[in-house]
C-alpha cells in the first residue's frame, strides 16, 4: 500500500495527528525553574570559601584558594567577611553577584548520612523524608509539575534518561541537547509510530503518551533552535559542553518551557582536585559560564521570572585527604539565582567553622534543610498553599529567607 | 524428570502468554534466554531455561568471530604489560621537551587508548551477538553492570579485557570468587580510587561501594564505622604500574603480594585490628581481605541483595519476596553458585508469568536487532552499534556512577529514550550502517541490507505482531521504511 507525503499530510498526517491531541507550542511566559544538579558532591568549600577563616586554611594546605588580594589574579573573589568566591567564575557569576542576582546558601542539605552519592542523589530527588517509607517512583519536581496543573504539562528534563526527580507526576519528555542535526525522522514517519503506539501500555507504562510527548519535544526544541540559529546568522554554536547546552536551555525556556532540569557530573574529586587552577576549577569555571549563557539566552524579561538552584548532594570532607582530594562528607552550599532573586549576600543560618563545630568532625553540618530552602522559594514563586506544599515536600516547614 | 519440568512448563507457558498476541513460545523464550532471536535460526534452541545454563561460557564463536577477536592487541597482549607500556609512554611524553612532538605522541596515545577502549567494548558485543553460550553472556553483562566501572576515568581503557575476562570466568560460578575475582582487578581499585587507600590516607571510597551496590546493600544495617573498618581493611590493596618490586623491610616482604600490576603492600597497609560488622579481624595483612569478602559474600544481606537484583533481571520486575527467599535458600545450600541460584528463577512461575512482558533496555534492543537482521553472518565493525548504545545512555562502561545502569523498564520507556529510539531503529532498517565496513582506512564495505522478513519472521515472528502495528506495515512505501517500522513498534520494544 503506497501512500505518498502529500497524500498523508492532505490526510491530517502530521503532528496535529497525533492521538489528536495537537500540541500548539504554548507561549510560555510567566515563571520559570531550573535546577542544576551537581552530580558526584562539589567540593562547595572550595568554590564559596571561608577564606577569612585560619581553620579553612589550616585544613587544606594544598588545596585552600588564597584570601581576596586584588595584586593576585589566582586568590578568590571577595562575597562578604567570611566568604570569597571561585577565582574561575570571575566573569560569571561575580557581576550576578555585584548585581544582586545570585544568593549563596550555606550549611544545606539533607539528614541522609549514608555518604554514599547515589543514596543521597535519590533521597535528593524523592525528596521525602529518609526514615519513613518513600515512594521510590516519585520525585519533587514531579510533584510540583502536578501541583501546577496545566501549568506544569510544560516541564522537562535535559537528560539522557529521565530522572527520579522528574517522575511520578504528569509524563515529562527528556531530551539531550547534543546534536545539530535535523531529526531524521520524517513528519509522515512519526504519524506511523504514533499510529502503532495508539493505546499502547507496558504494565503501569503509558508508552503511546511517551511517545506522543517524545514528538512534541523533539519538534519544539528543534524548532527553537532552528529559530535561532536563522535569526542569529550561526550556523551552529560556538560553545562547547554545559555552556553550549546551558544556552539552548535558555532559548528553550525562554519560548516554550518552564520548568526544568538538568545535570552536570564530573564533581567527585577525590584525588589532585587543584585549588584556583586544575580539575574543580575547569568544571566550575565552565557551570559558571553556561549559567551565564542560560540568563544571556533568555533575555531581561524572561530572566526577571525566572529562578535557577544549583544543588548537589552532599558537600565534601573540610579537610583534605591523603592525595589532594577531598571524601564524601555532608552539608553543601547551593546557589541561588535569577533577575528577580533578592542576592548579593549569605541565606540562612551559619556557624563559624571551627574543628568542634564539623559535622562528626569531618564535614560542613547541615543547618538549612534542602526542602525548606526549595519549598520557600516555591511557595512564594508559585504562590502554593500549605497543603500544596505538604504535597511536593512532606513534613517540612518551608524556610522564609525572602530570595524572592 | 528434566523431561517432566520442561513438558510442565511448556503447558504454563502456552496459557500465561495467549494474551500477549499469538507468539511461538520458544520464541518469547528465546527473547528472554538470548540476547534476541536469530533471523537465520527458524526454531531458536533456548527451550529450556535451565538447559540455557549449561553452555559453558567458553564455547566456541564461529571463525570468523573467532579470527577478529584473535586478531586484537588485548588477546595478544597480556593486560599488564600492556597497561605497563602505555604508562611508560604517558611518562615519556610528559618529559618530552618539544611541544610539536609532545603534542603528537600525546594524540597519538589518546588514539591507542581509545583504540583498546573499542576493542574491549567491541569483543563483548561480539561474543554476545555470536557466542552459543547466550544466558551465560548475559549474565556477563549482568555482572559487569553490578561490579560497574566507568572506562572513561584514569587508565581504565587498557584495563577492560582483563576486567571482562575476569568477570566473564566467575560469571556461572561462586559469588565469592567473583567478589574476590573484582577486589584484585586493576579496573576497579582504579575506579574506586583504593589504590590510593593507605594507612594514614584512608579513602573509604571503595569499602563503601563494596557494602553498599556490591554485596550487602543499602539500608541493610551496617554502619558508618563498618565502612571505615573495611577501608582499613583494604588499605594496601593496590597498584603498582611498573616491573619492579617495591624496597620493603624483610618483615613487609614477607607479606608482599604481586600478580600482574595488582599488589598488596605491607608498607601501606594498617595492621592494627578492626572490628566488621560484628567480627573481629586480626591485622595480619592480605589475610584480613580474604576474611572481609568471606563475610561480606555469606551474609545474609549480600544473599537478599543480589539475588533481588538478579532476579529483577531475568524476570524484568521486581521479584516476589517468596522467590528471593528461595534463591536465598539455594545459595546456601549450594555455596552461593550462581548458576543454581538463576535455575530457581528459571524454574519459577514467575519467570514463565514474566516472558514477553519485559522491556528490551538499549543494549537487549540493538543486540536483538542486529541478531534478527544478519543472523550468523558476523559483523565487521561494532562502532555503529556502540555510537547507537551512547546515543541512547547505555555505552558499555559508560555509567559515571558505580550503580550501573537501571534494570527497571521505567528507566528506558521515557519520551526522549522512545524517539531516540526510533532515530536507531530507522538506521539500522535503512541499510547495512556500517556493520560489515571493514575498520582499516580504505577497507571494503560488504554489501548487506538487514532482510527482516527472514526465516525468523516466517517461522512465527510476523504472529507476534498485532493488527494495529500491522496496519501501519501495510503502508509502509519502501522495504527501508518497513524495517524501520518494525524494529520501532511497540512489539519488538518487548522481551
Amino acid at each position: 500500500m503506497m501512500l505518498d507525503r502529500r497524500t498523508m499530510l492532505a490526510g491530517g498526517v502530521g503532528l496535529s495527528l497525533l492521538g489528536g491531541r495537537a500540541i500548539a507550542a504554548p507561549a510560555a511566559s510567566g515563571t520559570r525553574f531550573l535546577l542544576v544538579f551537581l552530580r558526584g558532591a562539589y567540593d562547595a568549600a572550595n568554590v564559596i570559601a571561608p577564606t577569612g577563616n585560619a581553620f579553612y586554611h589550616q585544613a587544606r594546605p594544598t588545596i585552600a584558594l588564597a584570601a581576596p588580594d586584588p595584586a593576585n589574579p589566582q586568590a578568590a573573589l571577595p562575597l562578604d567577611a567570611d566568604w570569597s568566591l571561585h577565582p574561575a567564575l570571575r566573569d560569571s557569576m561575580a557581576p550576578l553577584w555585584a548585581a544582586r542576582q545570585i544568593a549563596f546558601v550555606p550549611f544545606v542539605g539533607t539528614d541522609d548520612m549514608s555518604r554514599s552519592h547515589f543514596e543521597t542523589q535519590d533521597t535528593i530527588e524523592m525528596g521525602q523524608p529518609v526514615q519513613a517509607s518513600r515512594r521510590y517512583g516519585s520525585g519533587f519536581m514531579g510533584r510540583l509539575a502536578d501541583v501546577l496543573g496545566t501549568d506544569g504539562k510544560r516541564a522537562i528534563a535535559f537528560s539522557d534518561t529521565l530522572p527520579l526527580i522528574m517522575r511520578g507526576g504528569p509524563m515529562i519528555p527528556n531530551l539531550a541537547l547534543g546534536g545539530n542535526g535535523k531529526p531524521p525522522i520524517d513528519d509522515a514517519e512519526t504519524a506511523m509510530i504514533a499510529a502503532m503506539y495508539r493505546g499502547q501500555r507496558l504494565g503501569g507504562i503509558d508508552l503511546d503518551a511517551a511517545v506522543h510527548a517524545g514528538f512534541s519535544a523533539r519538534d519544539t526544541v528543534w524548532h527553537t533552535i532552528e529559530e535561532d540559529m536563522r535569526s542569529s546568522g550561526r550556523g551552529a554554536i560556538a560553545a562547547r559542553g554545559f555552556e553550549a547546552a546551558a544556552q539552548r536551555i535558555g532559548l528553550v525556556m525562554r519560548d516554550t518551557y518552564n520548568l526544568a532540569f538538568v545535570d552536570v557530573g564530573g564533581w567527585d574529586t577525590h584525588v589532585n582536585q587543584g585549588g584556583a587552577q586544575g580539575q574543580l576549577a575547569g568544571r566550575v569555571g565552565e557551570l559558571g559560564r553556561g549559567l551565564a549563557a542560560y540568563a544571556a539566552a533568555l533575555g531581561p524579561e524572561a530572566w526577571r521570572q525566572s529562578v535557577v538552584v544549583v544543588l548537589s548532594e552532599f558537600g565534601r570532607t573540610f579537610r583534605e585527604n591523603g592525595n589532594r582530594g577531598t571524601d564524601h562528607g555532608h552539608g553543601s552550599i547551593y546557589w541561588v539565582l535569577g533577575g528577580g532573586v533578592a542576592g548579593g549576600r549569605m541565606v540562612g543560618p551559619q556557624v563559624r567553622l571551627a574543628p568542634e563545630t564539623l559535622n562528626q568532625g569531618r564535614d560542613l553540618p547541615v543547618l538549612t534543610d534542602y526542602r525548606a530552602l526549595i519549598g520557600g522559594l516555591w511557595q512564594r514563586q508559585y504562590g502554593l498553599n500549605k497543603a500544596q506544599l505538604a504535597t511536593i515536600f512532606p513534613g517540612v516547614a518551608p524556610a522564609r529567607f525572602d530570595l524572592i | 524428570m528434566i523431561g517432566t519440568r520442561v513438558l510442565a512448563a511448556g503447558l504454563v507457558l502456552c496459557a500465561s502468554v495467549a494474551h500477549a498476541a499469538d507468539a511461538p513460545p520458544r520464541l518469547v523464550m528465546a527473547e528472554r534466554l538470548s540476547w534476541g532471536p536469530r533471523g537465520d535460526e527458524p526454531a531458536p534452541t533456548a527451550g529450556d531455561p535451565v538447559a540455557a545454563l549449561a553452555v559453558p561460557i567458553d564455547a566456541p564463536l564461529p571463525p570468523a568471530a573467532a579470527q577478529a577477536i584473535a586478531q586484537m592487541r588485548i588477546s595478544r597482549q597480556p593486560m599488564a604489560q600492556i597497561v605497563m607500556d602505555m604508562t611508560e609512554r604517558r611518562r615519556a611524553i610528559a618529559a618530552m621537551a618539544d611541544p610539536d612532538a609532545k603534542a603528537a605522541a600525546d594524540k597519538q596515545w589518546q588514539a591507542d587508548m581509545a583504540d583498546l577502549y573499542r576493542e574491549a567494548t567491541t569483543r563483548a558485543i561480539v561474543r554476545a551477538l555470536y557466542s552459543p553460550a547466550q544466558l551465560g553472556e548475559q549474565l556477563t553483562w549482568f555482572w559487569a553492570n553490578h561490579f560497574s566501572v566507568h572506562g572513561q576515568k584514569r587508565e581504565i581503557r587498557a584495563m577492560l579485557g582483563g576486567w571482562d575476562d575476569a568477570l566473564r570466568s566467575h560469571a556461572l560460578g561462586r559469588f565469592r570468587d567473583l567478589l574476590a575475582a573484582t577486589v584484585t582487578q586493576p579496573a576497579m581499585l582504579q575506579y574506586l580510587d583504593n589504590d590510593q587507600n593507605a594507612a594514614g590516607h584512608i579513602n573509604e571510597n571503595y569499602a563503601r561501594e563494596i557494602m553498599e551496590l556490591h554485596t550487602l546493600g543499602v539500608g541493610s544495617g551496617y554502619s558508618q564505622k563498618d565502612v571505615q573498618e573495611l577501608a582499613r581493611i583494604l588499605t594496601g590493596v593496590g597498584l603498582r604500574l611498573t616491573p619492579d618490586a617495591p624496597r620493603l623491610p624483610p618483615d613487609k616482604a614477607a607479606l608482599y603480594i604481586r600478580d600482574g600490576l595488582f599488589e598488596f603492600n605491607p608498607a601501606r597497609h594498617d595492621f592494627g585490628d578492626k572490628v566488621l560488622l560484628g567480627q573481629t579481624i586480626h591485622g595480619s595483612g592480605w589475610g584480613e581481605v580474604a576474611q572481609a569478602i568471606r563475610i561480606l559474600a555469606d551474609a545474609p544481606a549480600t544473599r537478599a541483595h543480589v539475588s533481588r537484583k538478579l532476579a529483577l533481571f531475568l524476570l524484568g520486575h521486581d521479584p516476589s519476596p517468596a522467590l528471593v527467599d528461595a534463591m536465598g535458600a539455594e545459595w546456601q545450600a549450594s555455596d552461593g553458585t550462581i548458576v543454581r541460584v538463576v535455575a530457581v528463577v528459571l524454574r519459577s512461575d514467575e519467570f514463565r508469568a514474566s516472558l514477553g512482558q519485559g522491556f528490551k533496555d538499549p543494549m537487549h534492543y540493538v543486540l536483538s536487532a542486529v541478531r534478527y537482521a544478519y543472523g550468523g553472518r558476523v559483523i565487521r565493525n561494532a562502532d555503529p552499534i556502540l555510537n547507537w548504545l551512547r546515543r541512547m545512555d547505555e555505552a558499555p562502561y559508560g555509567r559515571e556512577t558505580p550503580d550501573g545502569w537501571p534494570l527497571d523498564a521505567a528507566a528506558w520507556t521515557g519520551p526522549g529514550q522512545m524517539e531516540t529510539r526510533f532515530e536507531i531503529a530507522k538506521a539500522i532498517g535503512n541499510g547495512s550502517a556500517g556493520l560489515f565496513k571493514a575498520r582499516e582506512p580504505g577497507g571494503a564495505d560488504e554489501p548487506a541490507f538487514p532482510q527482516l522478513q527472514n526465516a525468523l519472521w516466517f517461522a512465527g515472528f510476523d504472529r507476534t505482531i498485532g493488527a494495529q502495528t500491522r496496519a501501519v506495515l501495510d503502508r509502509a512505501v519502501s522495504s527501508p521504511q518497513w524495517n524501520m517500522l518494525l524494529l520501532a513498534s511497540p512489539e519488538f520494544m518487548r522481551r
